[in-house]
């Protein structure tokens, strides 16, 4: 998205480009609740780009389930604008409004007397769609979110939490609306299959491409999903809304470093992948190379062992001692390399990889192929020039 | 003494049964027609008043309380409260039937809607369902196992107070047991009161049945 805003367009394609981009704009938005002397949400201004995932955290009494539940108007705001692709929502019949908003929480609140696919049925029902269309709608998104077929039939009670949860994000995308409310959708599940619930949501979000707005009070999964993260004081104060790297490398005031903890580097590494190192070919030869070549590679980089390619994938390592006998490279006896990552692993992954490896360097498996090495040095580089720039 | 006492009078003379079969089978008919009668009228006020406390909150403890009220008043004082309005008809012996029965409609109608969890009802109200269907295709599906256990307990007490209703002469089996009584002769009262035991089971029954098939998804528990 950056890169468009470099390009200098006509005044009025502005105008119409910044529509088109932010799906959700708040504008000044403030709430407090009758019998109260203080805003649960206040001044709020929050403008959420087409297809990101944006992120509410905060700590109990920031208003971020406030906040969200004033997009689809479960709660009025008591001032300011909530603008939905650039209609004010107070404009539209509440009931038209929430049917084109997907609605995900917590409890999930599923309908316990209708079946998994009535409950998925339930805004296209609504909206009257005929049952070919809807049914076919049904079984398209159980195969999206991972539900067998055969659970359909069953009632939600007779499911695990998990899969309640992915029924309630069916549900929740059933007439493919472009928004995409979620408040703490998977606070109620265990540490593992809320990690792969998290894991398929982001797959899911490559293949939908909603506007997503969540709501955590879990600093890793807000981290782990965001494009942006709105970090929200009590009272609704926004502290900071950024990048989850911007956030940790920069976090604007005290209250967000407290916030994020003391471990922002280490987070840093999770939210980085080797693919976003720059490429390091590292001290690597040919294994048709002769042994005097692969020395001197050996040497200029300063160490007593080279890294063997053949035919594009790596061969393993060789001692600089043991080519200096003069053998071919082939025959040398090689170590294979005990750290392996690929270009998916996170920063943090290849560092524990390296530091509780012999070697102290990691060969990046790309499918098989040889794609570099990564060190300890390359990984706080990538940190250290991000925090100089 | 006791002996020809005993042989005179037993518990079940087997010839009376079958010389007043029709007689008793009018009894039964009459106290079936009396208990679906005021069970039926006692579930429409007690929807209509039931509606009232869930739109109007604060009505719903004047409501119940009225209901508690009227369910104190003595069966045989109200009937008499009525002859005089309404003499010894039907109306006078349906009415009160009806009024015991709100108490428990209304209470249990009212469990019934604020056992919905909460949030069921958010997911309904996000997902832009109107206040109308909200309550028709969430709310009242999943109150109606409290509503049925309503209607059971209100069956049930509704067949044991019909045989009351006898002494206003609307029939029924109750007028079989005080038949037996002014005469102490035991067959009327004791097929009486049985068919007083088995109707009310039976009807039970029949409302247990309805109320497993309306609500299959309340039988099944989860397996995983």
């Amino acid at each position: 998205m950056s890169t468009v805003t470099s390009l200098t367009l006509h005044p009025g394609l502005e105008e119409l480009k910044g529509i088109a981009e932010v799906a959700i704009r708040l504008d000044e938005v403030t709430k407090r609740f009758d019998g109260t002397d203080s805003d649960a949400v206040s001044a709020l201004s929050l403008e959420i780009p087409r297809g990101s995932i944006v992120t509410l955290i905060g700590p109990s009494g920031c208003g971020k389930t406030t906040t969200l539940r004033m997009i689809n108007r479960l709660i009025e705001p008591t001032s300011g604008r909530v603008e939905i692709n650039g209609l004010d929502a107070i404009d539209q019949p509440v009931t038209a409004l929430r049917r084109s908003i997907g609605y995900v929480i917590q409890q999930v609140g599923l309908f316990p007397h209708r079946t998994v696919s009535q409950n998925i049925a339930t805004v296209p029902r609504t909206l009257g769609w005929d049952k070919q269309r809807t049914a076919g709608r049904v079984a398209e998104l159980a195969e999206l979110v991972g539900l067998e077929p055969s659970m359909l039939d069953r009632f939600p009670d007779e499911l695990s939490g998990g899969q309640q949860q992915r029924v309630g994000v069916a549900r929740a995308l059933a007439a493919d609306p472009p928004v995409l409310l979620m408040d703490e959708p998977f606070g109620a599940v265990d540490p593992i299959v809320r990690t792969r619930l998290q894991d398929e949501l982001l797959a899911l979000q490559e293949q939908v491409d909603k506007t997503i707005v969540f709501v955590t009070h879990d600093i890793d999964e807000a981290l782990k999903l965001a494009d942006r993260i709105a970090l929200l004081n009590v009272g609704g104060i926004l502290e900071q809304y950024s990048t989850p790297d911007d956030l940790l490398r920069a976090p604007a005031n005290e209250f967000v470093e407290q916030f994020i903890g003391e471990d922002r580097g280490m987070k840093r590494l999770t939210l980085k992948t080797v693919a976003d190192l720059p490429f390091e070919q590292g001290p690597v030869v040919d294994i048709g190379a002769s042994p005097i070549e692969a020395v001197a590679v050996a040497d200029a980089e300063g160490g007593d062992w080279v890294g063997l390619v053949r035919e594009g994938s790596f061969a393993g390592w060789a001692r600089s001692e043991d080519l200096r006998q003069g053998a071919a490279v082939a025959d040398v006896p090689r170590s294979q390399p005990a750290a392996q990552v690929t270009p998916e692993s996170t920063l943090r992954t290849a560092m524990e990889l390296i530091m509780t490896s012999h070697t102290s360097v990691a060969v990046i498996d790309d499918g098989g192929r040889f794609g570099g090495v990564v060190t300890l040095d390359t990984i706080r580089a990538s940190l250290v020039a991000e925090v100089d720039r | 003494m006791s002996v020809v006492a005993q042989a005179a009078n037993p518990i079940i003379r087997w010839e009376w049964i079958v010389d007043e079969w029709d007689q008793i089978q009018e009894a039964l008919i009459q106290h079936l027609e009396l208990t679906i009668l005021s069970v039926s009228l006692g579930a429409l006020v007690a929807a209509l008043l039931s509606a009232v406390a869930l739109r109007f909150r604060p009505m719903a403890t004047p409501i119940t309380g009225f209901t508690g009220f009227l369910y104190t008043i003595p069966s045989v004082a109200l009937f008499g409260l009525l002859v005089p309005y309404f003499g010894l008809t039907r109306t006078t012996a349906v009415l009160p039937l009806a009024a015991y029965t709100l108490l428990i409609l209304v209470t249990n109608t009212l469990a019934g809607f604020d056992a919905v969890p909460a949030s069921v009802r958010d997911a309904a109200d996000g997902m832009g369902l109107t206040p109308t269907q909200r309550v028709i295709k969430v709310e009242l599906p999943l109150a109606l196992p409290y509503i049925i256990a309503g209607l059971r307990i209100a069956v049930v007490s509704t067949v044991g107070l019909v045989t009351v209703a006898s002494i206003i002469g609307q029939g029924g089996l109750g007028r079989l047991i005080l038949d037996g009584l002014r005469r102490t002769f035991w067959t009327p009262m004791t097929i009486g009161a049985t068919l007083s035991i088995v109707l009310a089971l039976v009807l039970d029954g029949v409302i247990y049945l309805i109320g497993r098939a309306a609500t299959p998804w309340a039988q099944r528990a989860r397996t995983t």
